[in-house]
């Protein structure tokens, strides 16, 4: 017997030209570059730049927050929305995501608020949020190591009967990683319930995309694995969106993983200590910034008369809203129990540990009583 | 291969003193390595135009061409097994690790490969490469950024690891790791990196396998390496008013371990402690407090101590400083001996 020869859809290479709903003058487009994806109804789509405005003035705020020093660090989306917002509605609340470091403002849909997304770049904690509650890991930093438990929690959940979802954000550079293959296989190969976004954003930090794959596109690498990959603009939020709903409905149906690549622009800086001039030259950026993913949406919402003066304001107040809620949990400074480092190692307490935990206590104790006999002594 | 644009330095010609910090040093390091010897490559992750996130490979991309320097695919393990093809070909790869916690994909190509590969061929193959680490906390880095993975690499076989301290140590060490025909696991302290020095180019200190007393002593050996032998310097100056006279060693290299130099500062303090960030239990302190014991037991007036971070996850960066062993919790450990009975 040959090799998986019934899997026929799946040897279909993904398109060249990304699939594309809307183009770049927010004018709806037929026929070929529409994948045969059909664009989102208006109210859906209202929805979306609602999202996406509001996303960005939290992307905004944290990076002008970052500026001042409240955040150790801060890796911003900003030009990214479509495919960080786009995606992540395709899901519901019982399915599950898998972010990196970059996907803040994706977040910002699972219910968390700004401070338990920004605890672990204040330097708080490693991570601010309950996973369980939220249906939503902790962000990955090793690059690509996500998938994989994305993989594994969905192939848990068929095993239970659960009808659930996983969704796994990836950059294009993590796509180089050997646990990005790793995920792409297990997750075929098991059929499991997964839809891997990979975020083209061109760059790897200062290494472009030339330099991490030879393959035409990066949803060419699907075809490999035997699942269905697409090639989508990753800043028409249409286009992310169709293609994500139809690859979660697959998913959810026993119909097996999906790799979407949204090819999409960094348009700030890795990282804020970052310094992209030594990379990238100024006009790039230019040319990206003027096919911005809200500003096409919105063309198309105005077309479409969607957009009126109360539902701008309203989009804007929220963003407001949010902007302010963010300043003030990164305003204020929460206490931190330095011995708390000790309570979470070991579901089994151990001796060793809390001997150094009374250490530092005591050390912590000394500290504090020298503090009061000098203010004593003034 | 492409022709340097840039004129060899030769080494019978230094440079006046120059300020350098320690990511300028280990630049220097390389490009005097790559001027002189066609077979050195570097490449990495942001190698290139970058310069590296700590710019220690800055210029070097447009100083030797791509051929020479130039940025890999994001994958570490990628990274180290291109680099064990390319020594068996008699190239002298340079490759970079972004961060200690992002050299782990290598994992397996370091200590199956590079660590084994000439006692499997009983020394037909031997691998002159040089795993580049930056390492370690105290930069205020987000998880993941501040690990000290150095136990790991000193309990594999077949590997060289060192560290140096402080710049001069750096361009010395660096241009020996690179001349030396086993591999090197080189780990640079991240905190260290913009500390400074007047060097004049090309500086030559110990050799890399030789730990060094810098600073004399009788009462007590604190024993450093990395970032720890400046907390070790700044303990025993402030010890000296109470009127504690203390000895700092910097190891410099950890495997192999000079049992000599610190032996012997050991016998004429009957005292030491050992530093580190990395946690206490299974760390590098544990073998040199163990070997130490072993050699020289009856030189010794109280047990060796180990100074170290917890033995929990690195902290994120507001807690970081709790967890770091600090020139105050150095000299707190000194008083937990019975000093009455030296
Ligand atoms: C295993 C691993 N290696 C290296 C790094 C350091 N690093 C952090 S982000 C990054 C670039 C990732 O690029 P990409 O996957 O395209 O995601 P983007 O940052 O563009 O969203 C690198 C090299 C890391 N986090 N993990
Ligand atoms: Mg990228």
């Amino acid at each position: 017997m040959s090799l998986n020869v019934e899997h026929h859809e799946p040897r279909v290479l993904p398109s060249e030209k990304p699939i594309r709903l809307l183009d770049n003058a927010g004018h709806a487009l037929r026929g070929r570059e529409t994948g045969g994806f059909e664009l989102p109804p208006v109210e859906r789509l209202l929805d979306l730049y609602r999202r996406m405005v509001v996303a960005r003035r939290f992307d905004v705020q944290v990076t002008a927050l970052t500026k001042q020093g409240r955040l150790a660090t801060y890796p911003s989306a900003y030009g990214q929305e479509a495919c960080e917002i786009g995606v992540v509605s395709a899901i519901t609340a019982d399915d599950w995501l898998f972010p990196t470091y970059r996907d803040s403002i994706a977040l910002l849909t699972r219910g968390l608020e700004p401070g338990e997304i920004l605890q672990s770049f204040r330097g708080d904690w490693h991570n601010g949020w309950d996973q369980h509650e939220h249906r939503t890991a902790a962000m990955a930093t090793p690059l690509a190591t996500q998938a994989l438990h994305a993989v594994g929690l969905a192939h848990a959940a068929r095993l239970r009967s659960d009808p659930i979802v996983t969704l796994a954000y990836l950059g294009d550079g993590a796509t180089s990683e050997g646990d990005a293959h790793e995920a792409f296989n297990f997750a075929a190969v098991w059929q499991t319930p997964t839809v891997f976004l990979v975020q083209n954003n061109q760059f790897a930090i200062s290494t472009p995309i030339a330099r991490q794959t030879h393959a035409t596109t990066l949803a060419d690498k699907a075809v490999g694995y035997g699942m269905p990959g697409y090639h989508v603009d990753g800043n028409d939020v249409a286009a992310m969106f169709a293609v994500a709903t139809a690859a979660v409905d697959r998913a959810r149906s026993g119909g097996g993983p999906t790799l979407i690549e949204g090819l999409t622009y960094r348009i700030e800086s890795h990282t804020n200590s970052d310094d992209p001039t030594r990379y990238r030259a100024a006009r790039d950026v230019e040319h990206w910034k003027r096919r911005d993913p809200i500003e096409r949406l919105e063309k198309y919402l105005v077309s479409e008369g969607a957009l009126t003066d109360d539902v701008r304001t309203a989009i804007a107040e929220a963003g407001e809203a949010l902007a302010a809620r963010t300043r003030d949990a990164m305003s204020v400074s929460p206490e931190l129990d330095p011995l708390e480092l000790f309570d979470h190692v070991y579901a089994t307490p151990r001796t060793a540990l809390a001997e150094q935990r009374a250490a530092l206590e005591a050390e912590l104790a000394a500290h504090s009583e020298h503090a009061r006999e000098e203010v004593a002594a003034r | 291969m492409s022709t340097p644009v840039t004129e060899p330095a030769t080494d019978a010609a230094a440079s006046a003193p120059q300020p350098l910090t320690m990511a300028g040093a280990l630049n220097a390091a390389l490009r005097d390595a790559m001027a002189e010897d066609d077979r050195v490559v570097v490449y990495g992750e942001d190698v290139g135009p970058l310069g590296g996130v700590f710019r220690v490979t800055d210029g070097l991309q447009a100083a030797f061409g791509e051929d020479r320097v130039w940025d890999s695919p994001l994958a570490e393990s990628g990274i180290v097994g291109t680099a064990v093809g390319m020594a068996m070909y008699g190239l002298r790869p340079v490759v970079e690790m972004q961060f200690d916690a992002f050299s782990y994909p290598a994992f397996e190509q370091i200590v199956s490969h590079v660590a084994k590969m000439r006692n499997r061929t009983k020394g037909r193959v031997s691998l002159p490469m040089v795993i580049r680490i930056p390492c370690a906390g105290a930069i205020g880095g987000v998880e993941h950024h501040s690990d000290s993975s150095e136990a790991y690499w000193a309990a594999t076989p077949g590997l060289t690891v060192v560290m140096p301290s402080n710049p001069a140590d750096a361009y010395s060490m660096l241009r020996e790791a690179i001349d030396s025909d086993d591999p090197v696991v080189f780990m640079e302290p991240k905190s260290r990196y913009w500390s400074k020095a007047e060097l004049a180019l090309p500086v030559r200190t110990a050799p890399m396998n030789r730990a060094e007393v810098v600073r004399e002593g009788t009462d007590v050996t604190l024993i450093g390496y990395g970032p720890t032998v400046r907390t070790a310097l700044d303990a025993a100056a402030a010890a000296e008013s109470e009127g504690l006279s203390i000895e700092v060693v910097d190891l410099r290299s950890l495997s192999p371990f000079d049992d000599e130099t610190v032996g012997a500062s050991l016998r004429k303090t009957s005292r030491a402690a050992v530093i580190h960030e990395a946690a206490q239990f299974g760390g590098y302190g544990a073998e040199v407090a163990a070997r130490l014991t072993e050699r020289n037991f009856f030189h010794l007036a109280a047990p060796i101590l180990r100074i170290t971070g917890y033995d929990i996850p690195y902290p994120s960066p507001k807690l970081e400083e709790h967890y770091l062993p600090t020139p105050d919790r150095v000299l707190e450990a000194l008083a937990s001996w019975e000093w009455d009975l030296a």
